[in-house]
């Protein structure tokens, strides 16, 4: 069998990327990885599209290797992934709404992001006129008696984003659930070609508001990478710092949330109390409750504040006074255990297939954490555990979490005991001519990727691929043989992004 | 079983008051805000909210508004799952293209009177998003905006301002008209 080594052998090495190899192969090695992909032998992590080329970030399960395979295509097609690994076909569809290159072979042409309402097709390509009249969206059938439909959304009833779900239900059973997305779509990838490495870092941290540090920092790490830059200590101990903040914030808000949804509000609204708490600490320590606009390429734009360590600490005395309770509540209380277990259940083969990140991966027996598995720093010099369960089911999804604010609780302690004195931020070097870099940063849902071309020092290039991607189509598997009314469970606990998505 | 229950329901230390700073200024203010909205509608404010193409930041901070320390229900301030029951429509994002259509519905079937209230940077003229082919700009490039609330995303504070300053304007034109 051959290994990523061989396969980067097979292909003409491109200079300048970092920090894994990049190689342009022909259709043949394309297919060959197509298929590896399929036997389960490499996860697939990101696929996406210039106008006259396709890339494809893949790893190597067992050793953790990474590369990037491209493919030119001239004739403005490449031979479809997805055909044989479904995890793919989402994201050729996307490669040909925004630049026209085509799957071939894809069993799914429809298009994905485009809805025919941006005045153009191709945006990023050769653009054309738009169709004169947008053609109805093709849903996937689904016969047979007694059968009926339930459409939802874009606009749904509560606070949340726009999102088209098509279920079809036999009764009260769930028999297909079809989701339309791209209304959040906002040309992100198309904004960022040109643009500074300060806009481009703005621009990443408004890809998904609730992972703005998870964002911010996965686009410095990619533009780091790609100029050979070294931040400072400081900086790398006070980044970690932020998405630890970020993950505990959320994590605390899903938590509650997802009992919301069993109807259980007691714990919605202690979980709320908390979650608040982390954010008040982090505008006090660092200005914005969200930590937007702090990770940028070179280091942090902002220290923390005076007195800012302590108000963390003791936001973080008071969850270890508090939480513990509600995790018992959770465990106790039968009427909501018995709405979160063994409902929306993803079984294991099917997270390893669309390496699915994050805790949807981790409740269903995938252990990839980019903290741990790439150990990139300051994690590698910091103790922490990585719980992994198997049932996959809500429940699992819940605990998954929960084992993961205690995590964040003693990473940020570390951190914070262990704050290396000095710069926060070093020069960005406009970087000559060509460089490429990728990087792939745990966010609270999972792995996000940006990989990134620099061209004298502007983004010629870039592409974001938020954890939703491969998380999204498991939520559709997992629905079916539910009840309707289990749907938002289920859909909480994965708690796909919409808008890291859509882009 | 249920012994279990009631246990964990009335265990110590969820029987305690939450740990809620006394946060006076929120309170006057919301307080204010359900004064306001009693004055002007004879009743309690409901809100739909609309994301029309937002990061998810504002709904974030939109959602905070709810949880115990802003508790902004207990003013009369409902956040509401239809259009057809509300008075305020509060709208984030740039508005994207691919929303457009259903942002113009949600407006449509919200009654009169009706207020619009765009939330954050992106909502006033598509922030850092404007000038893609795939947005539309501002909310008002749409629908009529009554106020706009500015931040990235604002904080609960800014917004219970944002809805004040609204209902207390149309509270004054309501007597000088
Ligand atoms: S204003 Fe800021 S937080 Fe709100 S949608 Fe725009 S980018 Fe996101």
């Amino acid at each position: 069998m051959p290994s990523l080594i061989d396969l980067t052998l097979e292909g003409r090495k491109v200079g300048q990327h970092r920090p894994w190899p990049r190689v342009v192969v022909d259709a043949s090695v394309w297919i060959f990885a197509a298929s590896e992909l399929a036997h389960g032998r490499w996860s697939l992590l990101g696929l996406w599209g210039e106008p006259a080329a396709v890339h494809m970030a893949i790893m190597d399960g067992q050793t953790a290797e990474i590369a990037v395979v491209s493919l030119d295509c001239p004739d403005r097609t490449f031979p479809s992934v997805g055909k044989h690994h479904p995890p793919a076909l989402r994201l050729e569809r996307t490669i040909n709404d925004l630049f026209g290159l085509s799957a071939e072979g894809s069993p799914d042409a429809r298009p994905w992001l485009d809805h025919d309402r941006w005045g153009v097709r191709f945006p990023l390509g050769d653009r054309i006129d738009a169709l004169p009249k947008a053609a109805p969206y093709g849903f996937l059938a689904a016969e047979g008696d007694g059968l009926h439909q339930i459409a939802v959304g874009p606009v749904h009833a509560g606070i949340i984003e726009p999102g088209h779900f098509r279920f079809t239900a036999s009764g009260e059973t769930v028999v297909r659930l079809e989701q339309r997305l791209g209304y959040v779509h906002k040309g992100i990838d198309g904004l960022m070609t040109g643009a500074s490495l300060a806009r481009g870092v703005q621009l990443a941290g408004r890809t998904s508001g609730d992972s703005t540090v998870a964002y911010a920092y996965a686009f410095s790490r990619a533009a780091e990478a790609a100029l050979g830059l070294v931040v400072p200590d400081r900086a790398v101990f006070l980044r970690a710092l932020l998405a630890e903040l970020e993950r505990l914030a959320n994590h605390l808000g899903d938590i509650g949330a997802i009992c919301n949804d069993a109807s259980f509000a007691l714990m919605h609204a202690h979980c709320g109390v908390l979650r608040e708490s982390v954010l008040r600490a982090a505008g006090a320590a660092f200005g914005h409750r969200l930590m937007r606009d702090i990770i940028v390429p070179g280091g942090v734009s902002r220290d923390i504040g005076a007195g800012g360590a302590e108000t963390i600490q003791a936001t973080l005395d008071n969850i270890r006074l508090r939480f513990p309770a509600l995790v018992e509540l959770y465990d106790n209380t039968a009427s909501l255990q018995d709405r979160t277990v063994d409902t929306g259940m993803l079984k294991p083969p099917l997270a390893r297939q669309y390496a699915a990140g994050g805790y949807v991966g981790r409740a269903s027996g995938r252990s990839f954490d980019a903290r741990r598995t790439l150990a990139y720093p300051p994690y590698d010099a910091l103790r922490f555990d990585v719980p992994v369960l198997s049932e996959g089911d809500v429940n699992a999804r819940v605990w998954i979490r929960i084992r993961e604010v205690e995590q964040s609780i003693s990473l940020i302690e570390q951190i914070l005991s262990r704050l290396p004195e000095g710069l926060t931020r070093k020069e960005v070097p406009l970087g000559g001519e060509v460089r490429e870099g990728m990087a792939i940063v745990e966010g609270f849902r999972g792995d996000v990727l940006v990989w990134l071309r620099l061209r004298n020092g502007l983004i010629e290039r870039c592409h974001m691929r938020d954890p939703s991607w491969f998380q999204w189509p498991l939520l559709e598997a997992v629905i079916e043989n539910n009840i309707v009314a289990d749907f938002p469970l289920c859909n909480k606990s994965f708690n796909c992004s919409y808008s890291g998505h859509d882009l | 079983m249920r012994k279990l229950l009631f246990e964990s329901v009335f265990r110590q230390p969820l029987t305690e008051r939450a740990p809620l700073p006394d946060d006076a200024a929120v309170a006057e203010l919301a307080t204010a805000l359900g004064q306001a909205a009693r004055r002007r509608l004879g009743r309690s404010l409901s809100i739909r909210e609309v994301d029309a193409g937002s990061c998810n930041g504002c709904e974030l901070e939109i959602h905070a508004l709810n949880n115990a320390y802003y508790d902004v229900e207990r003013f009369g301030l409902r956040f509401v799952a239809s259009p057809r029951h509300a008075d305020v429509l509060m709208v984030t994002g740039p508005v994207t293209k691919n929303m457009r259509e259903a942002l113009e519905r949600t407006y449509h079937a919200t009654p009169n009177p009706k207020w619009v209230v765009a939330v954050g940077d992106c909502a006033r003229n598509g922030g850092c998003f404007a000038g893609s082919y795939a947005v539309v700009g501002g909310v008002s490039e749409v629908i009529p905006v009554d106020l706009h609330i500015p931040g990235c995303p604002p904080a609960p504070t800014a917004m219970l301002q944002g809805l004040l300053a609204l209902l207390e304007r149309t509270d004054a034109d309501a007597v000088t008209s």
